[in-house]
């Protein structure tokens, strides 16, 4: 497979304008390159919500591989300065590996893989009028390649929350709001803003249930929110992080409903113990308020991890605990002092004085631009235990001091490594 | 052998009834007696209807009367039937209840008793557990309502079972009972043609059949199953949870969210405008919402609900009229949003919308 050449689909959208008759064909070859994702040995694709719809949708993507083997040929002859047969032939010998080359686009082609491939299986596609084409043309130009699906999948998307047909689990998470709008809503400040680098990912077991644990900072849990993206866009097997949180997040309106839909639960030993049971990623940080609110002459000091109930739950569930470091966080809100009168008039633990908040009212809660790493250590196995593990206090405390150990001097290393504050 | 005496109360009510009619058809119960205050105005069968206030000793006499050996204590619930309010029903619950089980206690014939509870028992508190297991503490009891009721009556229940150790006893803490039949206070909160919710605040719910209710309550009644315990205290409900939004947009109802500090008032003036009891457990419950771990049903009790909780709220909505937003007019507007854009879109629009549709009915 060596041959198999990975030609982004933007040049492909790009050569699609020239013509009416080459639209048809770029489908084929989307289509044909479809069916290579959904029939991919290993593929980063989401499996099809149902499992009913999944058939259907797995034969249709055949036909389409199938059907564009002659349209391809004929479209070559037609216009041999495109170079697109080659492609179409290509990209679907190679269909499983440049999914796995491109692991974000492959993604966004398994979304929409049940409509490129519905498509090529029909082939009936009308030719668009002028005016159409024309502003299909200015639309490409200006919303990159792949618009057309966005905003199909958009108002799929769209559809469904008027029609209330979703999902929710028992812990309130709502995965199809999570991946299509919270985390779009995320991403911008992950990849621009914070240019968040992140290491040992695939620390992360691609199965089954597992505890990250991660030191706690910056004022607000900004830390948390962009540990959970890291992981929802970096891991290959695509997993959900469902973070503990404190009791004040499902005091405060609004904010109890986002968390709850975001998939996060209350910082219990019960709703961990169920969610790891389930062999799902939790992630907890022990540090909780002490490490959030602690000023910014104890940056990255780690405060003290709570009673360790983390490692009691862990133990009885047997999953691996993950060390997780997060450098940059310390710096967003640089807490210079805390207003206790103002805080207990509020109700809230701590009410940080930055250099700029509260005196810039509103600008002030803009966080500085730092440079963040996101560093997932080697987990820490806990199935070696007996059973009774978990009722050993000195076990348990050990455990903890570990753990607390290795994300402190994973910290050190990392803020030797850095260059800089914000570069 | 003569089968068995059972002795069901509360049966003026809509469910009870049911299980009445339902019980009778066993072929291991010889006679069903149906007791409640107020005569039925539904068909019981063939059960013999004793009119009787459980609050007052005769229930005894019953009892003995018959020889009653299963006791079936439905007469629980937040809303009394008729006049009476909420005094009432408070004392139906409470009193009526310990009126039952010192009779049963001096029975010597009473083998088996089931009590109908509710989840309201394990309050909601944003300091809870997500969800509930059986053995869950209660961070914060329910301090008022039917649901304070509850606690009361499961307490004396439990007083009863230590008291007389050979009775098998079954509490079955029932999640929001619903269905095309449904009369429950949350019932009549989804007839409201607006319906109010907490600002900031989207509950998950959990629901239970009318069908299921009915199930349920026969395993317990009847001798366990192989492999199966029948006696202690289980969580009821359907399978999955459905947000208090969702719930809306199935209904096709609009929302309109009223502040935390108002809401007591608004219930309020629904309350003395007659359209609804929001009481405030209700309003606790669409707060913060309460979902219980239903895994003693399937396991120890064998019990398989036949509804989800999706299911239970479909048949529910097909039930009662579209709203003002029907979803499927809703559904249509999003796909002439999708023709008025260009012919690509409309293509993948189309193939998405199938692919979704069929996803989420499935």
């Amino acid at each position: 497979m060596t041959d198999a050449k990975v030609i982004p689909f933007d040049e492909d959208s790009r050569a699609r304008r020239g013509a009416g008759r080459s639209r048809a064909r770029a489908k084929t070859a989307k289509s044909a390159n479809a069916a290579g994702t959904a029939k991919g040995p290993k593929t980063p694709a989401k499996p099809p919500r149902s499992p009913q719809a999944s058939p259907a949708t797995g034969a249709a993507a055949e036909h389409g591989g199938l059907a564009s083997v002659p349209e391809a040929g004929a479209a070559g002859e037609a216009e041999p300065a495109a170079g697109i047969p080659a492609q179409a032939a290509a990209s679907r010998d190679a269909g499983g590996q440049e999914a796995r080359t491109e692991p974000s686009q492959g993604r966004e082609d398994a979304a929409g893989a049940a409509g490129g491939a519905e498509e090529g299986a029909d082939l009936t596609e009308p030719v668009a009028p002028s005016l159409g084409a024309a502003l299909t043309g200015v639309a490409d130009r200006l919303l990159g390649g792949h618009w057309e699906r966005k905003v199909a999948s958009g108002l799929a998307f769209l559809r469904r929350r008027v029609t209330g047909d979703y999902e929710v689990d028992e812990f309130g998470y709502d995965a199809d709001l999570t991946d299509q709008v919270l985390m779009s809503l995320l991403r911008p400040l992950f990849d621009t803003y914070f240019r968040v680098e992140v290491k040992g990912i695939e620390n992360i077991p691609a199965e089954g249930g597992a505890l990250v644990v991660c030191n706690h900072s910056g004022t607000l849990p900004m830390d948390g929110l962009m540990a959970q993206v890291a992981v929802h866009d970096h891991h290959p097997a695509g997993r959900h992080l469902r973070l503990l949180a404190a009791d004040l997040v499902f005091m405060l309106p609004l904010v109890n409903e986002l968390a709850r839909k975001a998939g996060h639960t209350l910082a219990c030993s019960e709703d961990a113990q169920m969610l790891l049971e389930r062999g799902e990623v939790v992630g907890v940080m022990p540090e909780g308020f002490k490490g959030l609110g602690k000023p910014f002459s104890e940056r990255y000091k780690l405060q003290r991890f709570g009673r360790g109930g983390f490692v009691a739950t862990a133990l009885k569930t047997g999953v691996p605990i993950i060390p997780c470091s997060v450098v940059g966080a310390e710096e967003i809100y640089p807490m210079i002092g805390n207003s206790r009168t103002a805080a207990r008039m509020l109700g809230v633990p701590y009410f940080p004085l930055t250099p700029t908040f509260p005196w810039l009212g509103p600008l002030g809660l803009v966080p500085l631009p730092t440079k963040w790493t996101i560093q997932f250590g080697t987990p820490i196995p806990t199935d070696t235990y007996p059973a009774e593990a978990a009722e050993d206090p000195m076990l348990v405390f050990n455990l903890t001091d570990q753990v607390r150990e290795t994300i402190q001097h994973t910290l050190y290393e990392l803020l030797v490594q850095r260059r800089s504050v914000f570069f | 052998m003569v089968g068995k005496v059972v002795l069901v109360t509360g049966v003026a009510r809509q469910l009870a009834g049911r299980f009445v009619r339902r019980v009778q058809r066993e072929p291991e119960v010889g006679r069903v007696i149906a007791v409640d205050a107020v005569p039925p105005e539904h068909d019981l069968g063939d059960a013999e209807f004793v009119r009787a206030d459980i609050r007052q000793p005769m229930i005894g006499k019953i009892l003995a009367q018959h020889s009653v050996d299963t006791v079936v204590h439905l007469d629980v619930s937040g809303t009394a039937l008729g006049a009476g309010g909420r005094t009432q029903a408070k004392e139906t619950n409470v009193i009526g209840t310990m009126q039952l089980l010192g009779a049963c206690q001096k029975a010597p014939t009473v083998r088996r008793l089931v009590v109908k509870s509710t989840t309201s028992v394990y309050g909601s508190a944003p300091r809870d557990a997500a969800v509930f297991t059986e053995t869950t503490p209660v961070k914060s009891l329910p301090s008022g309502g039917f649901a304070k009721d509850a606690v009361e009556v499961e307490g004396y229940v439990r007083g009863f079972a230590r008291r007389r150790p050979d009775v098998a006893v079954a509490v079955l803490r029932f999640a929001n009972i619903l269905g095309p039949r449904a009369d429950t206070p949350l019932a009549e909160y989804f007839d409201l043609p607006i319906l109010p919710t907490v600002f900031g605040y989207d509950p998950r719910l959990q629901f239970v059949h009318e069908d299921d209710v009915e199930g349920v309550l026969l395993v317990a009644t009847l001798e366990a199953r192989r492999g199966t315990l029948n006696s202690g205290t289980f969580n009821i409900a359907g399978d999955g949870v459905l947000l208090l939004s969702q719930t809306a947009r199935r209904l096709g109802k609009p929302t309109v969210p009223v502040f935390l500090p108002a809401v007591t008032w608004v219930g309020q003036m629904l309350r003395t405008a007659g359209v609804t009891d929001f009481s405030r457990e209700q309003i606790r419950l669409l707060t913060h919402g309460r979902v219980v771990d239903t895994r003693q049903m399937r396991e120890t009790l064998g019990y398989r609900p036949a509804y989800s909780t999706d299911e239970t709220f479909c048949d529910f909505a097909r039930s009662r009229g579209p709203g003002l937003l029907p979803p499927d007019r809703m559904a249509r507007a999003v796909d002439r949003l999708a023709g008025v854009l260009p012919a690509a879109v409309r293509e993948a629009g189309g193939a998405d919308a199938r692919d979704g549709a069929g996803a989420v009915r499935s």
